[in-house]
């Protein structure tokens, strides 16, 4: 990534308050949703975050999309910090920022049209088609995202649940934007449909040149779609890499965990795999542990870890592929049997 | 199906009982269908799967493939109307289930055989603590007093790893997090120690660290108990982890059946081929994923010949017009492998990966 990322978020903070009183709004304390995520995305580049439910990466979507304020740091695309805009300047930043979301079952108008629906986006931005070539617009949309062209007047449930996530994804697609955040967006279909909609987020990948940000507790779909892979913990970004390093050589305990605890559909492997089981279940983003998040479920803990904070850094031991970005105090290579 | 060919016992089909070791439960030519207002869904056609004590089947398909509703049949709680059971038969501990009445069937669901849903928030009733969910077990079908079915709902949470069993019990379910409430249907399942279990895909709600935690503990409970267990699951990724051996359903009807290392190794079918070869791998990186093209087919309208015929890349005449049967799978050379079927006539091509 030598030229400059195309969407960079510098120690974004998101804390939804929890508040007492009336007179003075007193704050009693806050979730602590994301709690100081860096990273950057390139143009054309595919990144994948992954993390157990409640670790803040639907979340970090929603900030980025500008749908929650953060509550303090930047998200700066193409240099400029949209997290503070509003208006019309919030507007035409938008049109360049667009999201799929999970349930194809829930997120798409069931009173409206296929027309409709992928045809809303330019009501709000009339720039991108004028009205006469909204039509054909969106007849080419469908015809992109591999669904029959003249299905425009049909309604979502008229569609299973693939075809509807099409559908999601051509209305993402119609205002051309260049960063589409994807929110798990293969986990509601079955798996014989799930390659089928990959393949298609590969493919307008290609044509269109996206950037994307692909959010998934799968991961072996992850892998297979990033570039790079950023592993969340409790708010906290706690390793992140390229794929190769992420998860042949994974550094912060966790990412191990994580890894090892994944199923392999392969049964040979059963008795050969080195799985780690962590005990218990992530802490309340409220009150999450002092020091190191994850050190309450940790079997590398030491004294140390509760009363320092690790940093996301390149540890300076470490060489190779190993060297790339981890926060655990202790972090080293272990050797883990991947998907 | 029950597969277990044994020289001594000749049936009258390719399949044949091993009578020596009669099957815990054994299904046999099950059909269910929904009578909509859209029209008769028809969601198990034919289904035929056995299991012993402690033995792990797991009951692979997609959402509409009918692997619930079997369980539903099997388990007495099928919604009726509009669900209605219109052929085969159920047989448990050698009495046909089907046969009883519903007073009999209630004593032996809980207590002889018991289930495992997928939600445990939804499973759980959000306004009686779980002490009194957990005792109800005892309470209902042993008729212990309130104290002692306390006492064993605190034992029962120990048993499960509960931590602080004892201050826990009187907490409601919105109290405990996802993994600790399966973990709480999981023990009243276990209750009165039931010969089988179906985990109606008991981790897909959790997270892969929490499931691999609940997973560890089903199987270890099962082999204590020496318990059958049905696993129904689209997961292949858990399946290969705990199944002794699979049955892969689609549209109603298994499509194969296979012990779980011969079926990774070397498929039988075309679809679970399909379903194999869509799982992403390393040497496959950058590089389109196989899809199996089309859709699940709608169960109002199952295409005729095999279901699968319309997305299967080896689909040919006869498969359009002739419903496969199971095939019993045999090597090249003719020998039988045991506990495999398949419902593909091109079963030996695809076993061949031709």
């Amino acid at each position: 990534m030598a030229e400059q990322p195309i969407l960079e978020v510098k120690d974004l903070v998101k804390h939804y308050p929890l508040s007492q009183g009336v007179l003075f709004r007193k704050q009693t304390g806050a979730v602590k949703a994301v709690d100081g995520v860096s990273f950057a995305l390139g143009k054309g580049e595919t990144l994948g975050i992954v993390g157990e439910s409640g670790c803040g990466k639907s979340t970090l979507a929603k900030v980025l999309m500008n749908l929650e304020r953060a509550t303090s740091g930047q998200v700066l695309y193409k240099g400029e910090d949209i997290s503070r805009l509003s208006g019309a300047a919030l507007k035409a930043v938008r049109r360049n920022i667009q999201m799929v979301f999970q349930d194809p079952y829930t997120s798409l108008n069931p009173r409206m049209t296929v027309g409709d629906i992928i045809g809303e986006p330019y009501e709000i931005h009339p720039e991108v088609a004028p009205k006469g070539e909204r039509r054909r617009a969106v007849q080419d949309l469908l015809d992109v995202v591999g669904l029959n062209p003249e299905y425009i007047n049909r309604y979502p449930h008229q569609f299973s649940g693939g075809q509807r996530q099409r559908i999601g994804i051509a209305r993402g697609l119609a205002l051309k934007p260049e960063i589409i955040i994807c929110d798990e967006p293969v986990s509601a279909l079955d798996v014989s449909v799930q390659a089928q909609v990959i393949n298609l987020l590969d493919q307008l990948q290609k044509d269109f040149e996206l950037s994307y940000m692909f959010i998934a507790h799968d991961l072996s779909i992850v892998r297979h779609i990033s570039d790079r892979v950023g592993v969340m913990y409790l708010g906290k970004m706690v390793e992140i890499g390229s794929d190769l390093e992420i998860y042949d050589h994974a550094t912060h305990p966790y990412t191990q965990a994580l890894l090892s605890a994944v199923p392999v559909p392969d049964p040979t492997a059963r008795e050969t795999r080195d799985r780690i089981v962590l005990s218990g279940d992530i802490p309340s983003p409220a009150n999450p542990p002092s020091g190191c998040r994850f050190r309450t479920r940790c079997w590398k803990a030491e004294d140390r870890c509760s009363t320092e904070v690790p940093l996301l850094a390149v540890p300076s031991l470490l060489s190779g592929p190993a060297a790339h970005a981890s926060a655990c105090h202790f972090a080293e290579v272990r050797q883990t049997v991947t998907t | 199906m029950s597969t277990s060919v044994s020289s001594a016992s000749a049936g009258s089909r390719a399949d044949t009982v091993d009578s020596s070791d009669a099957p815990l439960l054994q299904v046999n030519d099950l059909h269910v269908e929904f009578r909509t207002r859209d029209g008769v869904a028809k969601a198990v056609n034919g289904v035929d799967y056995s299991v012993r004590a402690g033995e792990t089947l797991a009951v692979l398909g997609e959402s509409g493939s009918g692997k619930s509703v079997t369980a539903q049949a099997i388990m007495g709680i099928l919604d009726s109307p509009p669900g209605h059971i219109t052929g085969g038969e159920i047989i448990f501990k050698g009495r046909d289930l089907l046969k009883l009445g519903s007073e009999d069937r209630r004593q032996i669901r809980g207590a002889q055989m018991a289930m495992i849903f997928q939600d445990a928030l939804s499973s759980l009733n959000p306004v009686h603590t779980v002490g009194a969910q957990l005792g109800e077990m005892y309470r209902v079908h042993k008729g212990s007093s309130r104290k002692e079915a306390t006492a064993k709902a605190i034992e029962l949470m120990d048993r499960v790893r509960i931590p602080a069993a004892k201050d826990r019990v009187n907490d409601y379910p919105h109290q405990f997090s996802g993994g600790m409430r399966q973990r709480i249907m999981i023990a009243m399942a276990l209750a009165l120690e039931p010969d089988l279990i179906i985990a109606d895909e008991p981790t897909t709600a959790l997270d892969v660290t929490v499931q691999a935690q609940v997973m560890d503990l089903l199987a270890e409970l099962q082999a204590e108990y020496h318990m059958g267990l049905i696993l129904i699951t689209h997961d292949l990724g858990v399946v290969a982890d705990v199944a002794d051996k699979i049955a892969v359903m689609y549209a109603g009807r298994i499509v194969e059946t296979a012990p779980v290392g011969e079926l990774y190794a070397r498929p039988a079918h075309p679809y679970t081929r399909g379903l194999l070869d869509s799982i992403p791998r390393l040497d496959q990186k950058g590089q389109e994923l196989y899809a199996i093209k089309g859709l699940p087919p709608n169960l109002l309208h199952i295409p005729a010949g095999c279901a699968f015929n319309p997305r299967c890349p080896r689909a040919q005449e006869i498969c359009r017009q002739e419903v496969p049967r199971l095939f019993q799978v045999t090597e090249n050379d003719g020998t039988e492998l045991a506990g495999r079927g398949s419902a593909c006539f091109f079963w030996k091509e695809t076993l061949n990966g031709e």
